[in-house]
């Protein structure tokens, strides 16, 4: 993975002692709540309903053993023992109290992690697929572009006050894990005329109040201008993007009130005037940043090794296991691991220091030091090898890792919501703890196959719930918790954005009215017809009526 | 009165800042001061302030942009970008483009909500000179111009970015 050098060390340092002094200025009240704000959030400091909340960036995914370990203590020293992994690969502490910010900071640095444009109104955190430089259906590696980007866009001083926040994914695989079309900005790695690669970019995508798939605004950029093609599209942005409503003043609305044949012109007007300046990317920078994602040092092994076939056969917890949460593997005679954070009774994505510890030495001893964390907030052993994974499965299962549910109902996205997140409607990680209750039965999860469940809180849906294949809402009726649930949503390469039913329901209710969405999917699915397809084929209609017959 | 700092030290402003776009009879009323006004006066008032004595620079607003001054931007010894709320970074933009499409070598000047936390952007976008909201400190607003070593973009202050020179 990346590693610093003494130039990205040295911002780390600064940054640290700036935080420190505005902390400091804030606490001796020379900094007004307002004026300490953006500063804070581009700190990734929130004040939340209980307590304050800080968010670490995880650029792209990626975290070394020894990352992993700082983050367990911090999460022993300054939090209460866990963090949360959230759905845009960070990580999230709800506990620390503000004047210990600076040394929570500190410690991170030591490790280059930090807590830079997490939130605010800037751009934030890059990501990508989990599965970069090890998926079988890789065009290129992204993390090499990720990196290049996370550098451009860290105190980009043009950039620094953004009508809204910004967020940008990349994507090289052909199935598209990242949710990349409902960025700000997407980014594809694709071949050019040439042959060579280069890539396609999207912007105008977005969850929260209106969502929308990113429009096409370049067809095809060349790797050297990677930067310009972002940096024009971002000026536009910070120029016309509005800024008398909070509300619509993401990108998307821009796309949208401008037209986006409009938007793409002024994009490129812009584009042509800084396209062929310094930020043109050398060659060698471009290998510099790939050499930091070369392979490790993988062994010549073969598929499918005796030792992994006879415990299959032998083992069926571990055999379904195999089957939801490991994944095949760009070299043979390896495989992908994801480690599924969604045991029932734990709310999705929230790790103990003792975990995230067993987890890094899990990594050193089978996966070459490092994981990766996805935004369906699993974490990844992505080089572990075959023969090695009945071994792997008994750790796991010693530490509550080794759900078996990767992809299945149970794996539910969910944002903190009304227990935790200041601006939520309604709860969500009750919802999901009691959905998970409800399907207990791994046999029943199986059968019901790949289908996905996203809660979201309130309006500005980080739990993604627009794209969720069942995705519920956290709504307010007069003064009631209330979900509303949409049907039919994916961020796969199909993407599309999930319809509401109907009427909401009370918390109670929940488990039973999914019970029936997925009878109704049940009887009506063909051989191998997965969740989303049975519904883009029979519609809401059976669903609703179902739903919402009246018991007599 | 506002503190000022430019070319990182306190000094002393020899211009007067015209706020709103009265009419023109406010040249008459404070004749031979170094006077900045706003983009829609010297569109109107181009012949009143041909005959004026003392130099003219141009504030723009977040929302004007400056291409609006077009031909004429030369002329100008000083041309101020206006922050109405410090959180609004359009003039970031306007510095920029200031410096690097129209290559212009004058005083850009940041005036309005400018505080200390957001000099060091500024300065990065080619600002060369600051009018202090009145309560800022000047002497840590200076020190706060370096707040960081080195940065990683291709900017107005650094025109080579990170990479190419690593
Ligand atoms: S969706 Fe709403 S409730 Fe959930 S974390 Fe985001 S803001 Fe908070």
């Amino acid at each position: 993975m990346y590693r610093y050098d003494g130039y990205d060390h040295q911002m780390l340092r600064d940054r640290v002692a700036q935080f420190r002094d505005q902390t400091d200025r804030f606490l001796a009240g020379e900094l007004s709540d307002a004026e300490f704000l953006p500063l804070r959030l581009q700190n990734g400091l929130y004040i939340q309903r209980l307590a304050p909340m800080i968010r670490i960036a995880i650029p792209y995914g990626m975290l070394s053993s020894r990352q992993l370990r700082k983050l367990a203590f911090i999460a022993r020293h300054f939090d209460k023992g866990y963090a949360h992994l959230t759905t845009r690969q960070n990580i999230q502490y709800n506990w620390p109290h503000l004047e210990d910010v600076p040394e929570l900071l500190a410690q991170l640095a030591e490790v280059e992690m930090h807590a830079i444009q997490t939130s605010g109104n800037c751009i934030r955190n890059t990501t990508t697929d989990q599965f970069a430089g090890v998926a079988v259906d890789e065009l290129e590696d992204s993390r090499a572009y990720c990196e290049i980007i996370r550098q451009w866009s860290t105190f980009h001083p043009e950039f620094a006050h953004l009508p809204r926040k910004f967020k940008i994914a990349v994507c090289g695989t052909a199935i598209d894990q990242a949710a990349t079309q409902v960025h700000d900005i997407g980014i594809y790695i694709v071949r050019g005329p040439a042959g060579e690669t280069g890539f396609r970019i999207l912007a105008g995508g977005g969850l929260g109040r209106t969502p929308v798939i990113g429009q096409e605004i370049f067809d095809f950029v060349e790797k050297p201008h990677l930067l310009s093609a972002l940096e024009a599209i971002l000026r536009v942005y910070n120029r016309e993007g509005r800024r008398d409503n909070k509300y619509k003043a993401r990108i998307k609305i821009l796309v949208r009130e401008t037209g986006v044949e409009l938007f793409r012109e002024k994009v490129h007007e812009e584009w042509r005037r800084i396209k062929d300046s310094a930020m043109t990317l050398t060659d060698a920078e471009i290998a510099r940043c790939k050499a930091f994602f070369e392979d490790p040092d993988y062994a010549e092994l073969t598929d499918k090794p005796e030792a992994l076939t006879k415990q299959l056969a032998k083992d069926a917890l571990f055999s379904s296991w195999h089957q939801q949460n490991v994944r095949a593997h760009k070299r043979a005679g390896y495989a992908i691991v994801t480690v599924c954070m969604k045991e029932t009774g734990v709310a999705p994505g929230d790790v103990t220091d003792q975990q995230l510890e067993h987890i890094a030495d899990l990594a050193e001893r089978y996966s070459f030091g490092e994981v990766r964390i996805s935004h369906q907030q699993n974490i990844i052993l992505a080089d572990v090898r075959q023969e090695q994974l009945a071994a792997l499965y008994r750790e796991l299962q010693s530490q509550a890792l080794a759900s078996a549910n990767l992809g299945l109902l149970t794996d539910i996205i969910c944002c903190p919501g009304g227990d935790f997140c200041a601006l939520a409607n309604a709860k969500s990680i009750p919802i999901a703890e009691a959905i998970q209750r409800h399907f207990h039965d791994h046999d029943e999860l199986t059968d019901i196959g790949e289908a996905n469940i996203n809660i979201s809180g309130c309006m500005n849906a980080c739990g993604h719930h627009h794209v969720g294949n069942i995705g519920i809402l956290g709504v307010d009726k007069k003064g009631e918790e209330f979900y509303q649930i949409s049907l039919g949503g994916s961020s796969k390469n199909v993407a599309s954005l999930g319809k509401i039913m109907g009427p909401a329901f009370a918390q109670e209710e929940i488990p039973a009215v999914i019970g029936k969405i997925i009878k109704v999917y049940k009887s009506n699915r063909e051989p191998n017809e997965k969740f989303i397809d049975t519904y883009r084929r029979i519609g809401m209609a059976p669903f609703k009526e179902t739903v919402y017959a009246k018991a007599d | 009165m506002p503190k000022l700092i430019k070319d990182r030290a306190i000094a002393i402003d020899r211009w007067t800042l015209l706020k709103v776009a009265t009419g023109p009879e406010v040249l008459i009323a404070i004749p031979g001061k170094n006077l900045i006004v706003p983009l829609r006066f010297w569109q109107d008032y181009a012949i009143e302030l041909e005959g004026y004595t003392g130099d003219i620079g141009i504030w723009l607003d977040s929302d004007e942009t400056v291409s609006e001054i077009g031909d004429a931007l030369g002329e100008f010894p000083l041309i101020a970008l206006n922050f109405p709320v410090f959180a609004d970074g359009r003039s970031y933009s306007n510095a920029r483009e200031l410096r690097e499409r129209f290559a212009y070598a004058g005083e850009v000047r940041a005036i309005g909500d400018v505080l200390r936390d957001q000099l060091y952007y500024m300065s990065r976008c080619g600002f060369d000179a600051f009018s202090l909201r009145h309560d800022q400190d000047p002497d840590s607003c200076i020190a706060a111009l370096d707040d960081f070593t080195t940065g990683y973009q291709a900017t107005v202050a650094e025109p080579i970015p990170l990479f190419r020179r690593r």
